[in-house]
C-alpha cells in the first residue's frame, strides 16, 4: 500500500483516475483502502425529481446507488438504503442551501451538496463537497482558462459536546487542475492535490453550521492561498533556476 | 477518515478476472513512462513492489525505460571521460548504442541502470561526411556558447538527422539541435526539467534553412501534496541558407530569442495565476470584501430568497 500511495504522489495529478483504476485492478484486495485514500474528482448525477444536480461520493453513496442531499431519494432507488435520522437530515437540508450561497459567492457558479450522518459515537460526520468548472466552455467567467477544474471535499467528525462545547475535526482536499493555451505561451498546465487537517473546540452557542461553516472557509483560504504561492511557487522557482530570466544573467556577463 | 467499508465489503462478491501478464506490463509501462522528470526510480521500485511479480516488471522495465530516457534526453556521464553524452532518439544507432557527434564517440547504454557501460570511437559510416560536419560543428560551437551562459546546468548536443553523408551543395539536410536542464532535488522534494528540441532544415534548392522548435517544461513538487507544471511550445521561424559559421550564429541567435520569449511568457502566466486565472476557479473573496455571514441567519434568508429569485443553486 506504501508503494501504491508513493506512486500516486509521483503520476502527474490529472492522471489520478487512470493511475486509481490501474492500481485497483493490480491490487483488488486492496480495493476499499485505496478507494478511501486516494482522492479522485468528483463525479455529479442529475436528480431527477428536482432537477438539480449533486454530487457523488464514498458517503452517499450504498451499493450502487446515490442519495440526492435534495430529495434525499437514492439513484438508482434502493429498497432500504441508509438515510440520517430527521433531525440530522433537518441540519443537512440547511446546510445545502447555505453551502449553496457560499459556494455560489466563492465559486460563481459550480456544484455542491452537503451529507450527514451519524457515527458510533453518538457524534455525527457531515461531507460538503464543491465541484467547480472554471474553463471557458464551462463556468469560467472571465474565460482565461481552457480547461479549468477544481475539486474540493471536506470530512468534518463532530464529537458530542461536554458543557457546551463541541470538538470538530476537519479534514480537506483539493483537487485542482487548469490550463492556459495561447500563441505565446504555447500550453500551460498547472495541476495538483493536497489534503490538510483542522482541528477546533468551539461553543454549540452558534450552531454546528456556522462553526463548521468557519472551519471550512478559513481551511480553502489557507489551500487557495498555498497551492498559489507556495506549490506553485515552487514550481516557478524551479523553472528559473534552470534557465534564470535574461536580467539575471547580464548581471554574470562582466566576469566573462 | 469515516467511510463505508462495510458496504463495500459487501461488493467484492463479484470478483473481477485476473489480469493477464501482459495487460499488468501495460500497466507497469504506463506508471513507468508517466514518471516526473529525475523520478523514475522511484517509480520502479514502487511498481515492482505493487506488481510483485519480477519478469512481468523486468518485462515492462526493459521497454519503458529506453523510451523513457530518450524522450526525456537523459544526459549521462561517458565513461572514462569528463564529457556527458546526451541520450536521444536523434543520436540512436541502435537501441543500446548511442552517438555524441561533439567528441565522435559511441556509448553502450544500459538503460534500465541508466549508465554507459561502455564506449568506442564512431566509425566513419557512423559520422557525417565533411561538409556537413562542417556546419554541425559550427552550430555545435555557438549551441555551447549560448547553452553555457543561459543554462546553469544545461547539457547540449547538434545531430544530423537527414543528410549526414551529402558531400556538396545541393540535396536538403537536416540538424537537430537538443538542449536539456534538470534539477533533481527530491531532498527538498522538488524536480525539474527544460528540453527543447530544435530541428533545422537546411533547403539548398530554395536557399531557405527552416526551424521548428519544441520546448517542453516541468516541475514536480510533492511535500505533502503533488503539485505539477507540464508546459510545451512550440514555435517556428526561417532563415536564408549561409556559410556554416554564419549559420551558426543566426541559428544560435534564432534559439536565444525564442527561448527567452518563452520564459518570459511563461512568468506572465504565473504572475496572472493570483488575480486572474486562478479566480475563474474560485475567488480569494466574495465580491463583497467580506468573509462569508455565516452567524446571520437573517442574512440567509434574505440571501436564500434573494438566491431563489436569481435562480442561483439550482
Amino acid at each position: 500500500m506504501e508503494a501504491a500511495m508513493g506512486l500516486m504522489r509521483r503520476m502527474p495529478p490529472k492522471h489520478v483516475e487512470t493511475a486509481l483504476s490501474a492500481l485497483l485492478s493490480l491490487m483488488p484486495d486492496h480495493s476499499s483502502d485505496l478507494l478511501s485514500q486516494v482522492d479522485q474528482p468528483l463525479q455529479v448525477l442529475c436528480d431527477v425529481d428536482c432537477g438539480k444536480e449533486f454530487i457523488l461520493c464514498e458517503y452517499n453513496r450504498d451499493a450502487d446507488s446515490y442519495r440526492s442531499p435534495w430529495s434525499n431519494k437514492y439513484h438508482p432507488p434502493l429498497e432500504d438504503g441508509p438515510y440520517p435520522l430527521p433531525e440530522l437530515r433537518k441540519l443537512e437540508i440547511e446546510a445545502n442551501e447555505v453551502f449553496a450561497i457560499y459556494r455560489d459567492q466563492y465559486y460563481e457558479g459550480g456544484i455542491s451538496s452537503v451529507y450527514m450522518w451519524e457515527d458510533e459515537n453518538e457524534g455525527f460526520v457531515s461531507c460538503f463537497l464543491i465541484k467547480k468548472d472554471g474553463s471557458k466552455s464551462g463556468q469560467g467567467r472571465r474565460g482565461y482558462l481552457q480547461e479549468g477544474a477544481w475539486d474540493a471535499i471536506h470530512v468534518i467528525e463532530v464529537a458530542p459536546e461536554e458543557e457546551g462545547v463541541a470538538h470538530y475535526c476537519l479534514t480537506s482536499t483539493v483537487m485542482l487542475s487548469l490550463t492556459t493555451n495561447n500563441e505565446l505561451s504555447g500550453t500551460f498546465n498547472l495541476s495538483g492535490s493536497i489534503r490538510r487537517q483542522m482541528n477546533m473546540d468551539l461553543s454549540v452557542a452558534d450552531g454546528h453550521l456556522c462553526n463548521m461553516g468557519k472551519m471550512i472557509e478559513e481551511m480553502e483560504g489557507k489551500l487557495r492561498n498555498s497551492l498559489d504561492q507556495v506549490y506553485f511557487g515552487k514550481t516557478k522557482e524551479m523553472v528559473c533556476t534552470l534557465r534564470p530570466p535574461s536580467e539575471l544573467l547580464q548581471m554574470k556577463l562582466p566576469d566573462s | 477518515m469515516y467511510n463505508s467499508r462495510q458496504r463495500m465489503a459487501e461488493d467484492d462478491e463479484t470478483q473481477e478476472p485476473e489480469l493477464s501478464d501482459k495487460q499488468k506490463k501495460e500497466i507497469a509501462k504506463w506508471f513507468l513512462l508517466n514518471s516526473p522528470a529525475g523520478e523514475i526510480q522511484y517509480v520502479a521500485k514502487d511498481i515492482r513492489s505493487v506488481l510483485n511479480d519480477d519478469n512481468v516488471y523486468n518485462a515492462a522495465a526493459s521497454e519503458a525505460f529506453p523510451l523513457y530516457n530518450k524522450s526525456h534526453l537523459m544526459c549521462l556521464k561517458m565513461p572514462g571521460k569528463s564529457e556527458d553524452v546526451l541520450v536521444t532518439s536523434f543520436g540512436e544507432i541502435d537501441e543500446n548504442e548511442y552517438l555524441d557527434p561533439r567528441t565522435a564517440q559511441v556509448v553502450t547504454v544500459d538503460h534500465v541502470k541508466q549508465v554507459c557501460t561502455d564506449v568506442r570511437p564512431a566509425s566513419d559510416e557512423e559520422l557525417p561526411s565533411p561538409y556537413i560536419e562542417d556546419y554541425r560543428c559550427a552550430l555545435d560551437a555557438e549551441i555551447m556558447k549560448y547553452v553555457n551562459e543561459a543554462y546553469p546546468k544545461g547539457i547540449c548536443s547538434v545531430c544530423c538527422v537527414r543528410g549526414k553523408d551529402v558531400e556538396e551543395p545541393g540535396p536538403d539536410f537536416e540538424l537537430v539541435v537538443v538542449i536539456s536542464a534538470a534539477r533533481h532535488s527530491p531532498q527538498n522534494f522538488c524536480n525539474g526539467s527544460w528540453r527543447s528540441v530544435w530541428n533545422i532544415e537546411f533547403k539548398d534548392e530554395v536557399q531557405i534553412v527552416d526551424v521548428r522548435g519544441i520546448v517542453q517544461v516541468g516541475a514536480h513538487y510533492f511535500e505533502e501534496g503533488n503539485v505539477q507544471l507540464d508546459a510545451k511550445h512550440e514555435c517556428k521561424d526561417s532563415m536564408l541558407f549561409q556559410s556554416p559559421d554564419d549559420s551558426a550564429i543566426s541559428l544560435t541567435n534564432i534559439i536565444r530569442h525564442h527561448e527567452t520569449e518563452y520564459l518570459a511568457a511563461l512568468q506572465a502566466s504565473y504572475s496572472n495565476l493570483p488575480d486572474t486565472t486562478f479566480k475563474d476557479l474560485r475567488r480569494k473573496l466574495p465580491v463583497t470584501r467580506t468573509l462569508f455571514p455565516w452567524h446571520n441567519t437573517l442574512q440567509f434568508s434574505l440571501t436564500r430568497d434573494i438566491a431563489k429569485e436569481l435562480g442561483i443553486g439550482k
